[in-house]
């Protein structure tokens, strides 16, 4: 059985795959026709259970609702890339929790420090 | 009383002052990192408790002897059976301000918390969406990203290590296995728990030299344990090759430009050269008889305030 996790991912997966929004019947579909879902779990995917996951990550401000017309379409807020770059963002910036947050393998490091490891390491 | 209450505010003082100035500067920290980690959390301690035990027994004098009886004046001056006057402005003045600063700690260390929670919740949502496991490490969640990244994300048994695709890239396996060793050092070590603890100290009292060299030098002994705990396992060399390589890299990446410059970082880049220059050449680890006497100092700072405060008529 795929856990609300996995099935979130997949949801996203398939959001970010058509930027246009689309209905929940629609994600239903296409969620059924994934290869992966036939074989981890046979039984039929229920329209509440898409919509479930939608609203989850409406909360958490993933996913955004066409209220305009019936049924709702849903649609990714930004595009994965630009999610990434904002987790990225979060990882290399210097937010004051930062270092409370992650803990990172090498702290920033100025451009004048990291000439001169390049040159150590005989790199231009 | 009145002499515990002076004598408190100068521990104080000194550990919120002179004290830390001087461990900041010293060499031997890098040498014994846990033992000046302890001393490190002895400081902030025993100068919390010492600012607040100040305040208070300076406020409880007219009321008792001891800090027992001087609070049961306190409890009958509360419910109205002793007169407010037998306290005095300047007296209940220390109260107050005891109060206000244990209620500024305790709030503080607890915003800090769900600060960080939620941060790491938020987090750890998009990881999910944005990563994949990697298939031959437990606990690894790998992001397609170019810039060469390691890091880890606690939240106990949910804890993860993130590696970039930029990072697999640009490292041998030897070198991966050293990242990965030393991550997860500082899962196993729970060294967020420090992390969180002197964020919060720091938070709470930004104008302390203690609290920012506090929070400085936390953060330099814990790469410096993690390193300590991956050489057990790869060779030096390999460890070096694999931080210079990282350090090295992302300063050229959009990333970089992005977010270098403006806030002032905590770990700043002199931790990632002090950790190279540690490696390269070594000096040898502190004695066993000088690490053990410097915990036990740090104990010893923590016994004097809370028998100053607790033991009635040591400093009568």
């Amino acid at each position: 059985m795929a856990t609300l996790g996995d099935l979130e991912r997949a949801v996203m997966d398939l959001l970010w795959e058509h930027p246009e929004a689309i209905t929940a019947n629609t994600l239903r579909d296409l969620l059924s026709q994934r290869p992966s879902a036939t074989e981890a779990d046979s039984r039929p995917l229920a329209v509440t259970t898409v919509l479930t996951v939608l609203s989850r990550l409406e909360k958490k401000g993933l996913v955004e609702r066409e209220r305009a017309t019936r049924p709702h379409r849903y649609r990714a807020v930004t595009s994965r890339a630009d999610h990434t770059a904002e987790l990225m963002l979060e990882v290399l910036g210097s937010a004051p929790d930062r270092e409370a947050v992650l803990a990172r393998f090498i702290g920033t490091v100025s451009e004048g420090e990291a000439e001169t490891l390049r040159k150590l390491l005989g790199r231009d | 009383m009145f002499w515990t209450s002076w004598f408190l505010a100068a521990l104080a003082i000194t550990l919120a002052w002179p004290a830390p100035v001087l461990l900041s500067r010293a060499g031997w920290p890098a040498r014994a990192p846990f033992s000046a980690m302890v001393l490190w959390q002895a400081i902030a301690l025993a100068g919390g408790l010492s600012m607040i035990g100040a305040m208070l027994c300076y406020g409880l004098v007219p009321l008792g002897g001891s800090l027992s009886s001087g609070l049961h004046g306190l409890l009958r001056v509360v419910s109205g059976q002793q007169s407010l006057d037998t306290l005095g402005p300047v007296h209940a003045f220390a109260l107050s301000a005891a109060a206000l600063l244990s209620a500024h700690l305790v709030f503080t260390l607890w915003l800090t918390y769900f600060r960080i929670n939620r941060q790491r919740s938020r987090h750890r949502d998009l990881l999910n969406l944005l990563s994949s496991p990697s298939r031959d490490r437990p606990d690894t969640l790998v992001i397609n990203h170019e810039a060469p990244v390691a890091y880890c994300l606690p939240g106990g048994s949910r804890s993860v290590t993130v590696l970039s695709d930029g990072l697999m890239t640009l490292l041998s396996p030897e070198e991966l296995h050293a990242v990965l060793l030393h991550e997860q050092t500082h899962l196993a070590q729970r060294h967020h728990l420090l992390l969180w603890a002197f964020a919060a100290w720091r938070s709470a009292l930004p104008w302390l030299p203690t609290s920012r060299l506090a929070q400085r030098a936390v953060s330099s002994l814990i790469e410096i344990m993690a390193d300590d705990v991956a050489l057990r396992s790869v060779g030096k060399s390999t460890l070096v090759a694999a931080i210079a390589l990282v350090a090295s890299g992302p300063a050229r990446l959009p990333a970089a430009e992005l977010v270098g410059g403006g806030a002032e970082q905590i770990d700043t880049p002199a931790t990632t050269s002090a950790r190279l220059g540690r490696l390269l050449t070594p000096a040898p680890a502190l004695g066993a008889g000088t690490q053990a006497a410097v915990v036990a100092a740090a104990l010893l700072l923590l016994a004097v305030p809370t028998a100053l405060l607790l033991v009635p008529g040591i400093l009568a």
